[in-house]
């Protein structure tokens, strides 16, 4: 490291301490402030989640790559109108437009078991990386355990909560929802997972189970895809989801 | 009772205090979500002009929230000091916000005031005030604590160091209170956010702490925050407990979310007081807040978010407590918006809880989905260190790889000290002197001292 020290800058002497924690520790110092290649690094990585936050869905594409799952897909938008307003007013987030409502309507959607939507949330880029492999996944397995599925619906400006609307829309006996989540500095493209069963509009968090981190380096779509279909099975076993579902984890329980 | 203000002939009329208050609050995006801001900047200021002429004796009749069916309220009206309160009880809101700017409200002065106020009184007052008059007022104030080591003094910042890890390994943990220490933070406690809230992990984490400041002598206190019930368990079996944590809210119904009450919180205070573990005092008790955490419950009842904050402040100070520390930018932009939104809000939690007599901190800190980056969090850094916060966050990078958030890091906390002349607990500093880790200004040295410390991990 001694190449360094000719900009100034002082190395820690505890830079082997790296190897317990991903904490930005041991950055060094030129007086008492942050060398300046680690502040770039933060900066880049901060830089991402914003970007992943003001992405947005290109949902023609998504639409014709989920087409091929075999199932209608419909494109609606909750009533953030746009991301500044998403993001200050979560109860609108959670409403479909008006349009959007009538469209499912329309539809007139025959009783189905399961209904998987596909929302941008806090990250449209969690989506685009991680909804494709998830959302054919989730088919395959859904249809050879018998299960029937409404069509996939893809929602602009989407929280959670949007599911239940949808779901009830629907004729759905059980929701899904893949939706981007915040993204963090070291976390940027992290989809989650919630399931509701028997969605219905006034439903709150305590009613849902969650799978969170689907990503590559976190929990790979794969195995969210086994762990979301653990859940569908349980669901339908005890006819619930949310708290009582997930009794025997303590830590769900207690950080709900 | 109504208020009203009358401009160019319109005249704006106002219910209730509550909704006085309401639209008297500079803008912010929680209160907007719960439908209670102001319908124009005129009305803002129509607000602002009606509540500078409402006399402090309306707010001990008029209360924001029925004492009836609220214990935050039947706590403040119950505990307020009329004596304390008497020099000022002929004045305005207005009246008060000129009173606190002039000489005549010196340190002492203010500190014989603080139980005579009202957290409505001073919520109030804050809304008449720009950022530098919150600036000057809580500069005045000066609140000291102990407990194995001394807070508050002027000219000294403290740090927590908050070394967390997703999943509490051990050495994760203590990498990161390493490279705080030798970075000189740590003074304030050293606090960590377990990932789980289960009575075994904390007992885990709370004895490795206390080994690592036996072991090294260091004059801290450390705090494992998970919730009050379990630390209470532990305490039962005898865990060595420094401080005793509890998030707290400002209405009763916002307390019940977080599954604490009064009554439960005085038997966790004296719990921790029979552990009788402080050397030079028996503060312990460390309370977070923040903006938006009654709305956020749904427990808001009508008022707006700064004033019941406030309140909270209300809750802290019925327990004599060590810390208290307004987690500003974490709820989210649905709270508050942006930089400009989060530092007027730190700059008011910070003057708000100084005035009512707390030893006031703050996570001055913000999430990937506000608008604010690490130059809003420099800012704010600066004005409170100004200001004389008690202490700051200190967290590797400013990073918080287990709660996802950005908060000011070892390097910030060396920063606010060296271009404000500012020091460490005195007692952390003599600590940090002996170790060969920082010399007298505050520069960091090498030492052998200090690889002792670290060896000690990796060996």
């Amino acid at each position: 490291m001694n190449e360094i020290r000719k900009a100034g800058v002082e190395p820690d002497e505890w830079q082997s301490l790296k190897a317990y924690t991903n904490a930005r520790i041991a950055l060094g110092r030129t007086g008492v402030s942050v060398p300046l290649r680690e502040a770039l690094q933060f900066k880049l990585a901060h830089a991402h989640a914003k970007d992943a936050v003001y992405s947005a869905l290109d949902m023609t594409d998504l639409q014709n790559q989920l087409a091929a799952c075999g199932l209608p897909v419909y494109c609606v938008r909750s009533r953030a109108i746009h991301r500044d307003m998403y993001l200050q007013r979560p109860d609108l987030g959670r409403l479909l437009d008006e349009r959007s409502a009538e469209q499912l309507q329309q539809i007139d959607s025959p009783a189905a078991d399961i209904c998987i939507i596909v929302a941008d949330g806090l990250s449209a880029t969690a989506i685009t990386q991680n909804a494709i492999q998830v959302v054919s996944g989730l088919v395959e397995k859904v249809q050879q355990t018998g299960f029937s599925l409404a069509p996939i619906v893809l929602v602009e400006q989407g929280r959670v909560a949007i599911m239940d609307a949808i779901g009830s829309l629907l004729n759905a006996r059980l929701a899904i929802i893949l939706i981007g989540e915040r993204p963090g500095l070291s976390s940027f493209d992290s989809m989650g997972a919630y399931i509701t069963y028997a969605p219905r509009p006034g439903l709150t968090d305590e009613s849902r189970n969650c799978i969170s981190n689907i990503r590559e380096q976190g929990l790979a779509p794969v195995l969210a895809v086994d762990n979301i279909m653990d859940l569908i099975r349980s669901a339908f076993r005890f006819q619930l989801t949310g708290v009582q579902l997930k009794a025997d984890s303590n830590a769900d329980l207690l950080s709900a | 009772m109504t208020y009203s203000c009358t401009i160019r002939g319109f005249t704006y009329r106002f219910d209730s205090l509550r909704e006085l208050l309401a639209k008297a609050s500079p803008v912010r995006s929680g209160d907007a979500l719960a439908g209670l801001v102001a319908d124009s900047y005129e009305e803002r200021v129509a607000a602002q002009i009606a509540l500078a002429d409402v006399p402090l004796t309306v707010f001990l009749n008029e209360a924001v929230i029925p004492y009836e069916t609220d214990e935050v309220t039947r706590l403040i009206v119950d505990t307020h000091h009329t004596a304390a309160f008497t020099p000022i009880s002929h004045l305005t809101v207005g009246g008060l916000r000129d009173w606190l700017l002039s000489d005549e409200a010196d340190t002492v002065t203010l500190q014989q005031l603080a139980p005579g106020l009202t957290p409505e009184m001073v919520a109030a007052v804050s809304k008449l005030m720009r950022n530098q008059d919150l600036i000057l007022v809580a500069q005045k104030c000066e609140v000291v604590t102990r407990f194995r080591n001394t807070q508050g003094l002027r000219g000294h910042m403290a740090v927590r160091l908050q070394p967390n890890h997703p999943t509490d390994d051990a050495k994760g943990i203590a990498a990161s209170m390493i490279d705080g220490l030798l970075y000189g933070s740590g003074d304030a406690m050293i606090g960590i956010n377990p990932a789980t809230d289960s009575p075994a992990a904390t007992s885990r984490l709370l004895f490795m702490l206390d080994e690592l400041r036996e072991r090294f002598a260091i004059p801290t206190q450390s705090c494992v925050l998970s919730h009050v019930t379990t630390t209470l368990q532990l305490i039962e079996q005898r865990v060595p407990v420094d401080l005793v944590f509890q998030s707290i809210a400002g209405t009763e119904k916002a307390n019940a979310s977080f599954g604490i009450n009064l009554s439960l919180l005085q038997e966790a205070y004296e719990a921790g007081l029979s552990l009788q573990r402080g050397t030079l005092g028996s503060n312990l008790m460390y309370f977070e807040t923040g903006q938006g955490s009654a709305l956020s419950s749904n427990a808001h009842l009508g008022v707006d978010q700064q004033t019941c904050e406030v309140r909270a402040y209300a809750v802290a100070r019925a327990y004599q407590p060590f810390l208290v520390n307004s987690v500003v930018g974490f709820i989210g932009p649905e709270y508050l918006f942006d930089g400009k939104q989060i530092i007027r809000a730190g700059l008011e939690d910070h003057f708000c809880a100084k005035l009512m007599g707390l030893p006031m901190g703050m996570d001055i800190c913000y999430t990937n989905h506000a608008q604010a980056d690490q130059d809003d969090m420099d800012t704010l850094l600066t004005l409170l260190g100004v200001a004389g916060v008690n202490f700051i966050m200190g967290i590797p990078g400013a990073d918080d790889i287990m709660l996802n958030y950005q908060s000011t890091s070892f390097h910030d906390a060396l920063y606010v000290r060296r271009v404000l002349g500012l020091r460490p607990a005195p007692e952390f500093e003599d600590w940090l002197l002996r170790q060969g880790i920082m010399d007298q200004q505050g520069n960091r040295l090498s030492s052998q001292a200090q690889k002792q410390l670290y060896a000690a991990l990796v060996g």
